[in-house]
């Protein structure tokens, strides 16, 4: 295998399973989040606005560790250093 | 396929270069600026206010609100900073429904430069409020050792700040342009709902976080006034 093909193929494998394992944890946290939430408001209505508010900024804060993994992942699909730097050299060669 | 709109150049001579997000923000000051002229050209304080003066005055009330109940006294000193950041990212991220609008909050440039003024604005405030010396002493709390933690965090939180508001909006504009290409009928619709409440939440969150981290950053400097 030549240089392209390696690099393009490590980029497109390692944008996927960056999606797949790191949304995992997000979604786990996410879930339990929610439940105590959905718990805490069953027990006591008269909170519920404080505990949504509470929720959702925790759900972004917890959220955010899976758009970090979206982020790294959407770099390398289209705007990967490595492929561009081959390209180029490629290219000029 | 491009992921920023710094990509979209429109002008250049340079190292100056005139992008979509420039022009973009340009036109969200311009927006906000003669808009706020306009409301507070003609304020009254009796009891029958103009129709504009009266959404003003909730907007400020609200957003005076949140910031006193994230534990800042004296909302008032915080409230144009703040106030600004939160009208600021609340329109960007809502004006999306325009058809050919990019949010410049889609672009890494603007979220980290909201990001450092974040970072600058923490010892402005604390600095002024209560002194250098009590502020530089709330690094070495509770051990001398946790310096070179306090300052990592200052670091980390900040490019944090920056990478969650960019990954969001990115991401909004990024899934709608590929369900385009995929389902164009109505599906991008709901996604674009959906990335309105997004961009509103975002928007709340940032804002907050600022809050926060003035906040607490306030309450160690505090203690050591006391004393």
């Amino acid at each position: 295998m030549d240089n392209i093909t390696i690099i393009g193929a490590a980029s497109i494998l390692t944008a996927g399973i960056t999606m797949a394992i790191g949304s995992i944890g997000p979604a786990l946290g996410e879930a339990k989040a929610v439940v105590s939430a959905l718990t805490s408001i069953a027990q006591q209505p008269d909170a519920a606005s404080t505990i949504t508010r509470t929720l959702f900024v925790g759900l972004a804060m917890i959220e955010s560790m899976a758009i970090y993994c979206f982020v790294v992942s959407m770099i390398l699909l289209f705007a990967n250093p490595f492929w561009n730097f081959v390209i180029t050299k490629v290219a000029g060669g | 396929m491009r992921i920023s709109p710094d990509d979209v150049v429109f002008f250049e001579y340079g190292f100056m270069k005139l992008n979509l997000t420039i022009v973009t923000t340009w036109f969200l000051m311009a927006f906000m600026v003669i808009g706020s002229v306009l409301v507070t050209r003609k304020l009254k304080s009796e009891a029958k206010v103009t129709q504009w003066q009266g959404v003003l005055e909730m907007i400020v009330t609200g957003i005076k609100e949140q910031i006193e109940e994230v534990g800042l006294q004296r909302a008032e000193r915080y409230l144009p900073f703040l106030g600004t950041l939160f009208l600021f990212l609340f329109l960007s991220n809502l004006l999306t429904i325009l058809p050919i609008y990019e949010p410049p909050t889609s672009s890494l440039s603007t979220t980290a430069a909201l990001a450092v003024s974040v970072f600058f604005a923490v010892p402005v405030f604390n600095i002024a409020q209560h002194g250098i010396l009590n502020y530089l002493k709330s690094y070495v709390k509770p051990l001398p050792i946790m310096l070179p933690f306090h300052i990592i965090s200052e670091f980390s939180r900040t490019l944090a700040l920056a990478v969650r508001l960019f990954g969001n909006m990115m991401s909004g504009v990024m899934i709608i342009g590929i369900l385009l290409t995929i389902t164009p009928l109505i599906f991008p619709i709901v996604m674009t709902a959906f990335g309105l409440l997004t961009g509103s939440v975002q928007a709340y969150i940032f804002t907050i976080l600022a809050s926060v981290f003035i906040a607490a950053a306030a309450q160690e400097s505090g203690k050591e006034t006391e004393n």
